[in-house]
């Protein structure tokens, strides 16, 4: 293989690797978004808890990578139906900017929260034996493999569940029309918790994810994150799962092209750069559709 | 027997008083309508019974069962269906999900069985599907069962409203001006239908509407209400006949 094929194969992987890790973030945004068209600005914290769930479990408890990611996923799903009960649901017939407030406002709790915890950075162990193989060329590491094969099993699962099973069905109708889903015996407040435990847990995931390949996490790790999966929830049009996942795929491969062809510096300014330009095109995202409501 | 009582209960909205004092005993099995002027206070009931308001006051009992303060999806659970004056149909979703949604009440099985797809969930779920698509077959709906809700022509909105709350094996269905909309023929046919679904699913059913025939064609009992207060009650032959009730759509005065 020719050396530019080799360098763009490789530069794909790191990009599918980014992507997957942001993917999974966004789609706790774009769920509780769906359901309750409120934005979660404490969901990239939640992400970061998950970073730090996972090195208590890893370092304290000792545990091997799959309990560490279980407990993870668990502790971080409860972390997301407290704060739903606790801070959004007194606040859901609120103006929405008083819930958006609530919702920065539980962001820089966490942060701070765990800073009280934990002042200085802390270093996750490697869980996982890491082997690299050289494909023609093109390495690729085992951690990127189970990286990128988990985040994808996840939301196969979760694709599944939204669009195929009663609790799926029932957050869709919940996301179309609040007040008439109980009349149907929908469980409403039983649902909307469900939504924050599986975006919260996702976002525990990444955090576990992000934790072994970015082994160094602070209290501070969640905002760019989170900020760049809120947008790749926006880009691929916020409300609608598939659109998360492109749009995080769409994110974390241009930040990476980006990176590989100019100065790194630029990534982060060319990368916003694209999308707002994908936003002014297509103001409701990719997959988005604007909502007109018969009245 | 007495399925459905109503006493005394009162509503306010704010210091408006949506209903003054409502009164009413329906029998298992009966038929009945409420007519009334617009704002009278007919829908406001229907979101009394179903829970989507707390009555101010007063006492509404499904049999022996308290509903006032019970939540919508409670309410639900013990059979009660309802269709809606405005349309209300989860407009994104395909037809046949708009009528499983409606048997979330009768799903009995345990989240881990949901997840791994084992034991009551698999039953479960093959009986609510195959239910929808009966349902569907009997509303005439089947072939539309993966069309988007929002794509079907109206008429078939409202039939696939009624197959909806049917999903929810109701005891008690309330119809919320079934026959909006529809044109004289029409009416005839979704007279026969009510007729018809009273007698397979074996409902009680309180209708709205403002459709003369529809209301005097087929409601054993009809109540008639305006300004949230109950200006009669009776068989249809004495509410047609009945002064109060012709000065309270026509007008005072208008009666010589």
């Amino acid at each position: 293989m020719s050396e530019g094929i080799i360098y763009w194969l490789q530069q794909t992987l790191n990009a599918l690797q980014l992507g997957s890790i942001y993917a999974l973030i966004a789609l706790g945004y774009t769920m509780v978004y769906g359901i309750l068209t409120m934005i979660n600005f404490a969901h990239g914290d939640v992400f970061m808890v998950g970073a730090f769930f996972c090195f208590l479990a890893a370092v304290y408890l000792g545990l091997p990578f799959v309990p560490t990611l279980l407990l993870t996923m668990l502790g971080a799903a409860l972390v997301g139906v407290m704060i739903e009960r606790l801070a959004y649901k007194p606040l859901r017939n609120a103006p929405r900017v008083s819930a958006i407030i609530t919702a920065l406002g539980v962001g820089i709790f966490l942060e701070n929260f765990t800073l009280a915890l934990a002042p200085y950075p802390k270093n996750i162990p490697a869980l996982l034996a890491n082997a690299t193989w050289n494909m023609g060329g093109v390495s690729i590491s085992s951690l990127q493999i189970i990286i990128i094969l988990l985040s994808l099993g996840l939301m196969f699962v979760l694709d599944y569940v939204v669009y195929r099973t009663p609790v799926g069905i029932a957050m869709r109708a919940i996301s179309w029309d609040k007040t008439y889903v109980p009349l149907m015996g929908v469980p409403l407040d039983l649902i909307i918790s469900v939504t924050f435990a599986i975006g919260a847990g996702l976002a525990g995931a990444a955090g576990t994810m992000y934790g072994l390949a970015y082994p160094v996490i602070d209290p501070y790790m969640g905002i760019m994150v989170g900020w760049k999966a809120f947008i790749s929830a926006v880009v691929g049009g916020i409300g609608n799962i598939r659109g998360a996942m492109i749009g995080a795929f769409i994110l974390g491969g241009v930040e990476i092209m980006v990176a590989a062809f100019f100065p790194s510096t630029y990534r982060d300014f060319v990368a916003f750069t694209l999308l707002m330009l994908l936003i002014v095109i297509r103001p409701y995202g990719i997959l988005g559709q604007p909502r007109t409501q018969k009245v | 027997m007495t399925l459905l009582t109503a006493t005394k209960v009162k509503h306010y909205f704010g210091g408006l008083c949506a209903v003054a004092d409502f009164n009413l005993q329906l029998q298992s099995g009966e038929l009945m309508g409420i007519i009334g002027p617009n704002g009278a206070g007919k829908t406001t009931i229907f979101n009394l019974i179903t829970g989507v308001y707390r009555a101010s006051e007063g006492s509404i009992r499904l049999r022996d069962v308290e509903l006032v303060g019970k939540t919508p999806h409670q309410i639900t659970a013990l059979r009660v269906g309802r269709t809606f004056q405005n349309i209300r149909l989860f407009r994104d979703l395909s037809v046949l999900d708009n009528v499983r949604i409606a048997h979330y009440a009768q799903v009995h099985y345990s989240p881990l069985e949901a997840l791994l797809h084992i034991g009551r969930y698999r039953r479960e779920e093959q009986r609510i599907i195959d239910n929808s698509h009966r349902l569907l077959s009997i509303f005439k709906l089947e072939h539309l069962a993966g069309e988007t809700a929002k794509n079907l022509p109206y008429g078939s909105q409202r039939r696939l409203e009624i197959a909806r709350a049917l999903a929810i094996d109701p005891e008690l269905l309330l119809l919320d001006e079934p026959a909006a909309g529809m044109n004289p023929n029409e009416i005839d046919q979704l007279m026969e239908f009510i007729q018809w679904i009273r007698q397979e699913f074996k409902l009680t059913i309180l209708l709205i509407e403002h459709q003369m025939k529809l209301v005097m064609g087929i409601c054993e009992r009809i109540m008639v209400l305006d300004f949230g207060q109950t200006l009669s009650e009776g068989p249809p032959t004495v509410i047609q006949n009945d002064p109060k009730v012709l000065e309270a759509y026509l007008g005072e005065g208008s009666i010589g």
